[in-house]
């Protein structure tokens, strides 16, 4: 099923340029007039001449020899410069993503399994903050910690591990405050749902020390949905980091693609959509994976209800 | 049961529009409150504005509010209050069209698989599932990449990309009506298919694509409001509050951060009035299936 996702992706992400107003070549152009030769060596790349089916397989196959085509307007190879970018898009999704596994799962636990004040202050923050944009996030995080307190950069990648690090900070925390609230919320349902269970509640009678109640019935139980909301949300983020690179200027895959958008260098585009859709079919991929790690009942390959 | 019988008993199952509002309690009427203040400066915002929200005056820039001036002036000079009042139209146009697009060919899509059943179901649904692999903002960075930017490609490409998530809803709800007997009655007594749904289906449906709506209008805003903000949807000097948020971001910086903090604030406050209300009412309309 995702392998078919992936292809009909590609046969979009192909077929753009054909929806584009005008030929391709003012679609690959991006609407620039451009010397003959120069269009006989588009022709020439995208085997314009050849039957439409055609010219996507021949497309396709290069795609998949890792050669996603020249940009327009840098005149390089956009594997290359997609290679040279990802690591920030990668390190800044995964920081995100450890954020909103360890902040909202444990807000969501510990609000879960505790009524009262913390339970109630919980869910009014992330009714909140679910709703708070990743740029509208980015503006506030900058305005606090980079203006006023001048913990960390307001702008820019770092130079070594560590300055990375702490370059990324403040943008993984704006990409994944929302992402987070959602989690928590969820999390604290389903621990909720799960506690009021008969199991759990025949399980603390017969004396079973709590710690090990919430750990082996409640929250083993509980993972199910959680890895649901958890894996959807952090795959949502491969795209919206692109607005959160652009709002911290962070020289990553996101920002490239928007800029490349403005500036219409379809082959950038393309080649950068595809490589963002792979990787948000992978992390499914890998959530299908865990999903039978966690539950024994689930098969792989069968379908999720 | 008789057939007679079985018609009127879906009917006692329709609600007006008030009582569903009154039970989504003190905080969904609050949240509805703040929706309808929203919409009505969405309509009449730039009545509204006391100043040209495109009147710039650069000696004026980041300068606070001052008297006539509530809130002060943005990095161009251009009257805040202005900008905010005139910026709530295209603000929630935008996301009011994709909720309409998605809502329309998600409940058809759902409606016509639940009712067919069968190899249109499984064509419906396996056409729905591969749509899931297409990102909403990245469909709508290619839509602009090709047809350029501006809103009306980016709500189209987001209406598309949100549709399998609205239909797959609403085709569980739709099976459901399907199989319900007052459905078996109206056949019999030969009502044409296009009739039942329009007439019956989707009535008794309502109050899951309300909700639907109410939530997926928040989601839209954040969206579109970002694609804005990456300079893809409305094109400055529009005012739209994604677009003045990129406009001012300087500010930010410079220690000017009020042009920013405002358009980003009613963005919040619009987003959480939408997705408490449609929270409310999902539950509502879940309670009301069971």
């Amino acid at each position: 099923m995702l392998l078919v996702s992936l292809f009909v992706a590609s046969f979009v992400i192909f077929g753009a340029m054909y929806l584009a107003p005008g030929n391709p070549i003012a679609a690959l152009s991006g609407g620039r007039s451009l010397p003959p030769q120069s269009v006989h060596i588009l022709e020439l790349r995208y085997h314009l001449n050849a039957p439409f089916l055609e010219q996507y397989w021949l497309w396709l196959k290069n795609v998949l020899h890792g050669n996603l085509g020249v940009s327009i307007i840098l005149q390089e190879n956009v594997s290359t410069l997609i290679a040279s970018r990802i690591w920030t898009t990668a390190g800044l999704v995964l920081y995100a993503s450890i954020i909103i596994l360890v902040v909202g799962i444990g807000l969501g636990v510990l609000s879960g399994l505790r009524h009262g004040a913390l339970d109630t202050s919980t869910l009014v923050v992330t009714a909140v903050s679910a709703a708070i944009p990743s740029f509208v996030a980015a503006i506030v995080l900058i305005l606090l910690f980079a203006v006023k307190l001048g913990w960390f950069p307001a702008l820019g990648n770092g130079t070594s591990f560590l300055s990375n690090v702490h370059h990324f900070t403040l943008p993984a925390f704006a990409l994944a405050v929302s992402s987070l609230a959602i989690v928590a919320r969820v999390t604290r349902a389903s621990v909720r749902e799960e506690a009021a269970r008969e199991h759990v509640q025949t399980a603390v009678s017969r004396g079973i020390p709590t710690r090990q109640v919430v750990w082996r019935h409640v929250i083993r139980n509980a993972a199910i949905p959680v890895t649901t909301i958890s894996g959807i949300t952090i795959a949502s983020l491969i795209a919206i980091a692109a607005v959160v690179e652009v709002a911290f200027s962070l020289n990553g895959l996101g920002a490239y693609l928007v800029a490349s958008a403005e500036s219409k260098d379809l082959a950038v585009v393309q080649g950068i959509s595809l490589v963002l859709v792979t990787a948000f079919v992978v992390v499914n991929v890998l959530v299908d994976i865990l999903y039978a790690v966690l539950d024994p009942r689930v098969s792989l390959g069968g379908r999720a209800q | 049961m008789s057939v007679a019988a079985a018609v009127p008993e879906e009917a006692t199952r329709r609600r007006s529009v008030w009582s569903l509002l009154t039970s989504t309690g003190p905080v969904g009427m609050a949240a509805a409150a703040v929706i309808a203040v929203a919409t009505f400066v969405a309509v009449f915002g730039s009545l509204l504005a006391p100043y040209d929200p495109d009147l710039s005056n650069l000696s004026l820039s980041w300068v606070a509010p001052t008297g006539g001036h509530l809130l002060g002036f943005d990095g161009q000079g251009r009257d805040l209050l202005s900008r905010l009042l005139a910026g709530a139209r295209t603000s929630m146009l935008g996301p009011l069209g994709v909720v309409v697009i998605c809502m329309v060919a998600g409940t058809l899509l759902a409606v016509t698989a639940a009712w067919r059943r069968g190899a249109v179901d499984a064509a419906i649904s396996s056409g729905l599932d591969i749509m899931f692999a297409f990102p909403g903002i990245l469909l709508a960075v290619l839509a602009a990449t090709v047809f350029g930017a501006g809103l009306l490609a980016a709500a189209v490409a987001l209406a598309i990309a949100y549709t399998p998530y609205v239909a797959r809803v609403l085709r569980g709800a739709a099976l459901k009506e399907r199989s319900q007997q007052y459905v078996a009655a109206l056949e019999v007594q030969g009502v044409s298919a296009t009739s039942i749904c329009m007439r019956h289906l989707v009535p008794n449906m309502m109050p899951l694509i309300v909700a639907q709506s109410t939530i997926l209008f928040g989601y839209a805003m954040v969206d579109l409001a970002a694609i804005s903000f990456l300079g893809l949807g409305v094109q400055p000097p529009a005012p739209d509050w994604g677009v003045m948020i990129s406009e001012n971001q300087s500010g930010i910086v410079q220690g000017y951060p009020l042009s920013a903090l405002l358009p980003g604030l009613c963005i919040v406050l619009v987003v959480v009035a939408f997705n408490v209300l449609g929270e409310r009412l999902f539950e509502q309309a879940q309670a009301a299936r069971q």
